[in-house]
């Protein structure tokens, strides 16, 4: 049901969106093809941001620095009883889409995904998102050098995204 | 802010492969950074593309600005220092939209010509005024009804019920969303006054 409605979303609106054009008697054509146009401006300014801040996550992630670090903590993480599958992914959540989606693959492989770990990591990547993608990208695209709390408030959302996540999950499912 | 974590990733990060003698890979890390975001800018170019092409089409005859002043009771108590009316509201309510149906790829080109509306009533230029904080937290607490890739990453590994975790995952965006917006309040008061 969700599923479809999903499917039906984007049809829906580009249907609305050119009907309505036909409607007020515009030249439809011409119009998307000058705004399609506006892509480029936009891709160019996007493009320096997006190589910087993946050079910088991509040296930071895959150095180990960040896994070393974990390690270490792991008697904390257990004294917490949280999984210590589940810290990782929480902590590369906001900074690297791409790697939590391959630590969830990897939990979903090695655990099930109908267990409790299986589940919570699905709920924890589907209720948070990429903070410094995002903010790379937008910030970015418009050129805006001071972000003022923007990261603070985005990092909060996530942890907790992070801690619901876990209760939920709880509650839902037990342990 | 963005200075100093950058130079902490790169530094920590270098230093920490020096430690490890893990050149070699530090050496493949650099260099697939150009192909990872020139891969990336090639998948969202066209996608954005098209999306700014339909969204000019709604500019042009009159449904964004139409669509904004019906949204624009809700969307004004998230973000009072809008115009009423402004094209940007309207942006804004469709990345909102296509974002909860889960299809991240649309949303960003609505995020994006939003931001750059956003960026037109802004007085100064190089910081980010307070609507584009509260838009940016709206994204990144990741908000949706339909986590699509999830949904057929479980199904992949062969979930019993590869949907049962649709409503904890509302429920725990939810929570992310309450709690960004509230701090992004709290701290944006400091800002002001």
């Amino acid at each position: 049901m969700i599923q479809l409605l999903s499917n039906c979303v984007i049809p829906l609106m580009v249907l609305l969106v050119v009907g309505y054009g036909i409607y007020k008697k515009i030249d439809i054509y011409d119009v998307f093809i000058e705004g399609a146009k506006e892509s480029f401006g936009m891709m160019l300014s996007l493009f320096p941001c997006l190589l910087g801040m993946i050079l910088g996550i991509n040296i930071f992630v895959q150095s180990g620095l960040l896994t070393t670090i974990i390690d270490w903590m792991n008697p904390l993480f257990h004294f917490l009883n949280l999984p210590s599958e589940i810290v990782p992914m929480a902590i590369l959540r906001p900074i690297s889409g791409s790697s939590t989606l391959a630590l969830l693959n990897n939990v979903l492989m090695n655990y099930g995904p109908d267990s409790f770990i299986g589940r919570l990591a699905s709920v924890i990547q589907g209720s948070t998102d990429t903070t410094f993608y995002i903010i790379t990208l937008y910030f970015g695209s418009i050129g805006i050098k001071k972000i003022k709390h923007a990261l603070w408030a985005g990092l909060f959302a996530d942890l907790i995204g992070i801690i619901a996540s876990i209760v939920v999950v709880s509650i839902f499912f037990g342990r | 802010m963005v200075n100093k974590i950058w130079g902490f990733f790169i530094i920590s990060g270098i230093c920490f492969c020096f430690i490890t003698g893990k050149l070699e890979l530090l050496n493949k890390q650099i260099l697939d950074s150009t192909k990872q975001s020139f891969d990336m800018i090639i998948q969202i170019f066209p996608v954005m593309a098209l999306w700014m092409g339909i969204m000019n089409i709604a500019t042009v005859s009159g449904l964004l600005k139409k669509m904004a002043y019906r949204l624009s009771p809700f969307l004004t108590k998230l973000f009072p220092e809008i115009p009423k009316g402004h094209e940007s509201l309207s942006y804004i309510a469709s990345n909102i939209i296509v974002n909860l149906f889960g299809l991240g790829n649309a949303a960003t080109p609505f995020g994006l010509k939003a931001m750059k509306s956003l960026q037109a009533i802004n007085p100064k230029k190089d910081t980010a005024s307070c609507s584009m904080v509260t838009f940016l937290v709206l994204n990144t607490s990741g908000m949706t009804i339909v986590p699509t890739t999830i949904i057929s990453l479980r199904m992949l590994h062969k979930s019993v019920n590869p949907t049962e975790i649709v409503f904890p995952c509302i429920l725990a965006t939810l929570c992310a969303t309450i709690a960004g917006l509230l701090l992004d309040r709290i701290l944006a008061r400091r800002y002001y006054h």
